[in-house]
């Protein structure tokens, strides 16, 4: 399961990858330019993904890191 | 004296008084002074955290930069969020082993895992020098305010020097705790008052928050989508990547990292923070609203486009409420950047350098050091025309030169050797100079590259020559060192 941990790669794929393909105001998303309104939906679900990583995350559940 | 100002002073005394009790409760010693004990809980290290990225730089330095440059601001939604990702992984690490080793401060951090103290000394001198922008930063802030609540009475340089006076004075009393503490106070403040102005403008002047967009890209088609060369598309991925790495790199954020109880705080910590700065948005509504309703600020003067838009809009009370936030956004990442460089200059280069100084010797220089580092700050801030931005990208760009020798020590076999890790650091921060000195940019030096290149902010640039230079010199001395283990052995 230390695989979910790759999941982190996603946020920096997904905000690059809207900005890249459609550099333009428009169409508004969620009454926002469309890059704006697009990180703002990806601030989201890196927030969710991060809770998904947290949740199962094998190294976290180890408690590795943490003091003996 | 108006309403705006007193309510100003007021939230200034508050702040005092609140650093005043927190230091009276504790007996201050180096740890206590500067890591608070490495007691602090979730809730308090999620604040010294979060109350990082809530400073001067957010509240006038992101609207500015929206008022004045539409697009490229919203690379600050994206940097932080990304670099709370990175926190995931990277700030137990380095909690861990700061605490087994007992280590209370970044170059410390650097000395220890390469075993050089002469490492130590040159990740302190980056770290100073970053910090010099970051402090000009919120002095500039501070002096915006006091200007411009007291609507133009007292003058920007007098302002400026106030606002130093009040940061110095505060640090002098309170230390980390005083910090954390009124952090509470100012994150309550800074996010009620960004809230209230992002939704509460673009639907006074506009309508509602579409209306105002839609209203922008009429009024100026282009200005909400990357533009073709200059800040363009290369140059948002690269600022954000960079901003991103660059993010915990601070002297002072590496430093709150050592105040937590466990490790367990900072990846909860990754989930929450990404929401809570959110509020960031508001603050780039208020920009971008601006932008029609106060036009025609220039230069560095866009620093001002949030508390123009709000003298427009407020009586002089409201103007005194959002001017006290902004006092205590500047207030306390002020106080943490003072702080740090100071007791980074006195702890990790003086006491380094002299060997053999005593703790108590080494707090006293500290102290004495921060009104010298409020000075050098003032100073900057006084002759420099900088925007806020502008001045955290340059510090950024120094300061993200340390990620590549960080992340090297962190693997379980550190790639690097000692030397590869000076070799990084200084061609990074070598290139970052002469782009800063020369006023150079990629463009200029080969003109013939295409605009995806040329546009990319020369602090990622001098990451490759950094990285490039770590590997170079860490594979030359790596084999040396096998060598002479070899001949050791026969």
């Amino acid at each position: 399961m230390q695989q979910i941990r790759w999941l982190a790669v996603l946020p920096f794929i997904g905000m690059f990858v809207g900005p890249i393909l459609h550099n333009s105001a428009t169409p508004f998303i969620l009454g926002m330019p469309f890059i704006l309104g697009w990180l703002v939906i990806w601030v989201l679900l890196t927030a969710a993904i991060m809770a998904v990583i947290y949740w199962l995350d094998p190294v976290r559940l180890a408690g590795e890191e943490d003091p003996k | 004296m108006n309403i705006a100002l007193v309510l100003i002073a007021l939230a200034t005394v508050l702040a005092l008084v609140l650093g005043i009790v927190a230091r009276s409760q504790h007996q201050m010693n180096l740890e206590q002074w500067t890591v608070g004990g490495r007691r602090f809980g979730a809730g308090l290290v999620f604040l010294l955290l979060a109350g990082e990225i809530y400073t001067t730089f957010t509240f006038l330095g992101a609207s500015g930069f929206a008022y004045g440059l539409g697009a490229p601001a919203y690379y600050i939604l994206g940097y932080c969020t990304l670099a709370y990702v990175i926190s995931y992984f990277m700030l137990p690490k380095i909690w861990s082993y700061a605490r087994n080793h007992a280590l209370v401060s970044q170059p410390d951090f650097f000395a220890h895992k390469f075993d050089s103290p002469a490492l130590g000394v040159l990740v302190a001198l980056v770290g100073v020098v970053s910090l010099v922008p970051y402090l000009v930063l919120q002095f500039t802030g501070l002096g915006i305010i006091v200007q411009t609540a007291s609507y133009g009475a007292v003058p920007k340089t007098l302002s400026i020097i106030i606002g130093a006076a009040v940061v110095t004075l505060y640090v002098i009393i309170s230390g980390i705790r005083g910090s954390a503490w009124t952090a509470v106070v100012k994150d309550v403040m800074i996010i009620s008052v960004a809230a209230f102005l992002g939704f509460y403008l673009p639907i006074h002047y506009f309508g509602g928050m579409s209306k105002m967009f839609e209203a922008v890209n009429t009024a100026k088609p282009g200005f909400l989508a990357f533009a073709a060369h200059g800040q363009s598309l290369s140059w948002f991925v690269s600022t954000t990547l960079l901003t991103a790495l660059g993010f915990f790199m601070w002297p002072h954020s590496f430093g709150s990292i050592f105040t937590a109880r466990n490790a367990a705080v900072f990846r909860k910590n990754a989930i929450v923070l990404p929401l809570y700065q959110l509020v960031m948005l508001f603050v780039l509504l208020v920009g971008f609203t601006a932008t029609l309703v106060v036009p025609g600020l220039k230069g560095a003067a866009i620093n001002m486009a949030l508390l123009k838009v709000s003298v427009a809009a407020f009586p002089p009370w409201m103007v005194g409420i959002i001017g006290a936030a902004g006092v205590l956004t500047a207030l306390v990442p002020g106080s943490l950047i003072m702080m740090s460089a100071s007791t980074v200059f006195s702890r990790n280069i003086v006491a380094a350098l002299r060997g053999g100084q005593s703790n108590e010797a080494t707090v006293q220089l500290a102290k004495f050091l921060v009104p010298v580092v409020a000075i050098v700050g003032c100073y900057f801030a006084i002759v420099g025309s900088s925007t806020i931005v502008a001045l955290l990208l340059m510090g950024y760009s120094f300061v993200t030169q340390l990620f590549p020798v960080l992340i090297c020590s962190l693997m379980r076999r550190n790639p690097a050797t000692k030397e590869g890790a000076f070799a990084g650091i200084i061609a990074g921060v070598a290139t970052v100079v002469y782009f800063t000195l020369a006023h150079q940019t990629l463009g200029k030096l080969l003109p013939g590259l295409p605009d995806v290149i040329k546009d990319i902010n020369v602090g990622f640039v001098a990451l490759f020559a950094n990285v490039a230079a770590i590997v170079v010199v860490s594979a030359m001395t790596a084999g040396r060192r096998v060598a002479l283990a070899k001949q050791g052995a026969e």
